[in-house]
This record gives structure tokens, sequence and C-alpha cells, in this order.
């Protein structure tokens, strides 16, 4: 939770100007922007993701650092899991969460 | 120990170790406090330690959410999931948390309607794809998470959801600095800063540690070099005498915070009068609770939580752990009845907790060379 994901901005949604698709470590998935609404980020931009919500932007550098890091902490599949795990408005999303939370077992 | 050619900049980490070397008094002991977990878990998986001289000391903070977190309220928080028609939601973290009578995964095996998410606005989405059921959303977390609930439950005042609360047990790191402060058993000499939080609260909040407590203070980002030109700067401001707040991880905190991210946590949150926290005890203005103007989407406000205060089992030294007094294998239930595939307290359960960091780095490493060392390499009955 202290750890942040960073993830590329890849579209904006003209139908709803809080959310974006961002790709985190090859996954997408739609992330809100509410919290960045006084410096809204662009497509192409890279931003630090907390609990599905975009919470800064950083620079590219950066970012693939951080990737890094998470990766050498061991937190990289932990953090795919997450995004993969956000159901903002996606149906398939949420249908692969609950096929891995049954998987999981009680 | 790890080798420092494994590091990403390794020159630059040689190099920045070095001068922690030069700029440390030989004489002085140095006790810097990292607040936040995700330091904690870097500082071991790194072996940063192994790097340092001797002379300076690492105290693991109050900084993880989940292990702060006293008994009462996992048990509050899961009286509401035993209520008919509920769908208790709640973050991965928080699954093997054991409250009184057993963690939120062992309700889910005993029939409760516990789930996983991953953000709160999928609770939000479990709430609208649910409207014959009530989901309350469990909320944990520091300054870090707090927005991001605060805009959920205005998106759900927005949509007039009815069927939709939050358990709130946001904290916040201010008043836990001041604790640790205030806490006779506690000597201190600087802080390493959280990063993320500070994402949010900016670098102003911590001035009266500086000016007030003559403390320094440097907000710091994850990585090993972070946390050791972190070190340096500490060590510069104490060697100079100065007290500062700097910033090291300025290419994510800006000074002044998420302006957007604070509205959001002023619309929704005021200040509880005092809160419990594992460890610290009740602290004043430390946490979180819903507004009136948010009261139909505050769980505290729509069910009746028994609301007790659970002591720790006796024996775990949670307490002393997270106030830094003690490290976690000086607990006397660490690596024996306590692991991370058995937690006991929660500073066991979550990656963020020291005991868990340091079980999974330090302690397995510790064993390992000791069976290493117990194991004949050689056909150790004849030789001599």
């Amino acid at each position: 939770m202290c750890l942040a994901i960073p993830g590329k901005v890849v579209e904006l949604l003209p139908e709803d100007r809080s959310l974006a698709v961002v790709d985190v470590l090859g996954v997408r998935r739609k992330v809100d922007l509410g919290l960045l609404q006084e410096d809204p980020p662009l497509a192409g931009d890279w931003v630090l993701i907390h609990v599905g919500f975009a919470m800064s932007k950083i620079g590219e550098a950066d970012a693939l650092a951080q990737l890094r890091m998470l990766t050498e902490l061991g937190e990289s599949d932990a953090a795919r899991e997450e995004v993969q795990g956000y159901g903002l408005g996606e149906e398939e999303a949420d249908e692969e969460a609950e096929a891995a939370e049954s998987n999981a077992g009680p | 120990m790890r080798f420092v050619d494994e590091f990403r900049e390794p020159e630059l980490i040689t190099r920045t170790a070095s001068e922690i070397r030069r700029l440390a008094d030989a004489k002085r002991h140095y006790r810097f406090m990292e607040v936040c977990g995700g330091h904690t878990h870097s500082i071991y998986r790194f072996g940063l330690k192994d790097l340092l001289p001797s002379n300076i000391e690492l105290v693991h903070g109050p900084g993880c959410p989940v292990c702060v977190l006293p008994m009462g309220r996992i048990d509050d928080g899961l009286s509401i999931a035993e209520q008919p028609g509920v769908i208790f939601a709640a973050f991965g973290d928080m699954m093997r948390v054991p409250g009184t009578r057993g963690t939120p995964l062992e309700y889910k095996a005993r029939g409760m309607d516990v789930r996983i998410v991953y953000s709160p606005s999928d609770a939000l989405k479990l709430a609208r794809n649910n409207p014959e059921r009530h989901v309350m959303f469990f909320a944990i977390g520091f300054e870090t998470t707090a927005p991001s609930t605060a805009l959920t439950l205005m998106r759900a005042k927005a949509e007039r959801l009815r069927n939709f609360s939050v358990f709130c047990n946001h904290v916040t790191i201010i008043p836990a600095i001041r604790a640790i402060l205030d806490s006779p058993d506690m000597r201190i000499d600087a802080f390493i800063g959280p990063g993320h939080v500070s994402t949010v609260i900016g670098c102003r909040p911590y001035g009266w540690i500086a000016s007030n407590e003559g403390k320094p203070i440097v907000v710091s980002g994850f990585e090993p070099l972070d946390i050791l030109q972190s070190i340096v700067m500490l060590l510069r401001q104490l060697n100079e005498n100065q007290k500062k707040v700097e910033n090291q991880y300025k290419r994510a905190v800006p000074w002044e915070g998420n302006r957007a991210a604070l509205k959001a946590m002023a619309e929704v949150f005021e200040l509880r009068p005092y809160f419990e926290w594992r460890g610290l005890g009740f602290i004043s203005q430390s946490a979180l609770r819903i507004r009136a103007a948010y009261a139909e989407f505050d769980a505290e406000h729509r069910f009746s939580v028994p609301g007790v205060r659970v002591t720790d089992p006796k024996a775990a030294q949670c307490g002393e752990v997270l106030k830094g007094v003690l490290k976690p294998a000086q607990c006397k239930l660490f690596g024996k009845e306590c692991t991370p595939e058995h937690p006991i307290g929660a500073l066991m359960v979550s990656s963020e907790g020291s005991c868990a960091a340091y079980y999974n780095y330090e302690h397995r490493k510790t064993q390992a060379l000791t069976y290493l060392s117990q194991t004949p390499v050689s056909i150790g009955e004849t030789s001599v």
C-alpha cells in the first residue's frame, strides 16, 4: 500500500474524463485521475498509482526505476495482480478478479 | 551480505556508502527512524544495514496501516460482516489480519460474504452491481489511500447510492510521529520521512519536527540509493547542527503536496478527537472519521458496532516493536508461534510490517547460514 505502482497513460477516455487507460507491466486497466485534476496527465505521461487512483505524475526514467525496484522487492506480481483486479467499468476485469478469487479459495 | 554490484548503480551505491562512513562521527551513536513501512521493507530486502557503519541504527516506525490497527477495530468491522445481506470488502492486506474470532478469510470460510478489492472504487462497483445487498468497505491507510476513499464517497453521494458504506480506519502520520517523540523511552536523532504519504501532504506538515523538536527529517524515495542519500543528508544536517525538512524524493513529492487530494479529504473527513493505535495507545486527533454530511455512508453510523477494546495477546510485543523499542527478533513469539504463515500480530502479516520484513530477509538468511554451518560438507566423521 505504501509502494506506488507506476503506469503509463495509454488513452484518455472522452466519455469520462476522470478515467484513463493505463499500462502497468503489460496489463491495461482503467485508473481514476480524479486526484490529479489540478494537473491532469496526458497520453504518454507516467503516473504513480495507489489503490486504483493516480496520485502523482513522474518522469519516465523514474517510473522505470520504480518498476525495477518493485520487481526486486518481489512485489511486481502483487502489483500486476492489483492492477488486474481494478474493476473500474470493465466487466471482463471483474470476471477475471472473481475467477482469481475463487481459485484462491477461502 | 548482498554484493554491492547487484545494485542498479553500484558505483553510486559504493560512493554514497563511503560518504556515510566519512560523515558519521565514530564517537556517536545515531538512531534514525524510517517512518514508513515501505522503507522498512526496502531496507531489509536490499540488506542496507550491511552498508552502514555499526553506529548508525535504523529504527522502524509505525507507518504500516494494518500493523497500527488495534484488534478491536478489526472485530468491529467483522461484526458488520456478520449482519444479514452485507458484503464485507477490504484490501488483500487485511485478509489475514487476526481479529479475536479469526481473520476476514476465516470469516469467509465460515460463510460470511468477504471480498478482496484492490480499490475503493471496486467496492463502489460491487454496490452498484448488487443493489439488494449492502457493501461495506473496510478502509485503512494513511494519507496515501485516504483521498481515494474520499473521492469514492463523493461519487457514491453524487450517485445517491443507498447500499454502500465505509468503515473508516484512516489515520494520519503527523500525530503518530508526535507520539513517538513524546514517548519517554524513545530517543530518535532524525527521521527518514515517508515518500508516498508526502505526495499527498507535501513537506510543510513536517516543519515542527525540525523547528520545535530540533530533529532533521528528509522525505525519501524507496530505492536503495534514495535511502542511502537520505542518510547522507541527515548526517550533513546533524554535523552542521542544522534542523531542516529536506526533500530527497523531489521526483514524486511536490513541496506543497497534492491539493486536489487534500481537498477531497477535507470535503469528506474530519479529525476524530482521539483514536487508538496498536502499540502507541490513544492519540488525540490522529485519525479521520466521516463528516455528518456523509453520515449515510458511514458504517459506524448505519450499524451498531460493539466498540470493544481488545488487548493484544499478552506474549506478543507488537507495541514495543511498533514504537521501535524492541527489534522484531527480540519479541518472545518471533519466528516461533508467530510467523508470516501463522501470524499472531499484524506486524507479521503485511510485507510492510517490520516483523514480516525481518523474518523474510534477515531471519531466513540467518537460519540458512546456521543450517549450512551445521551441515558437514565433506565426510565429516572420518576427517579430523
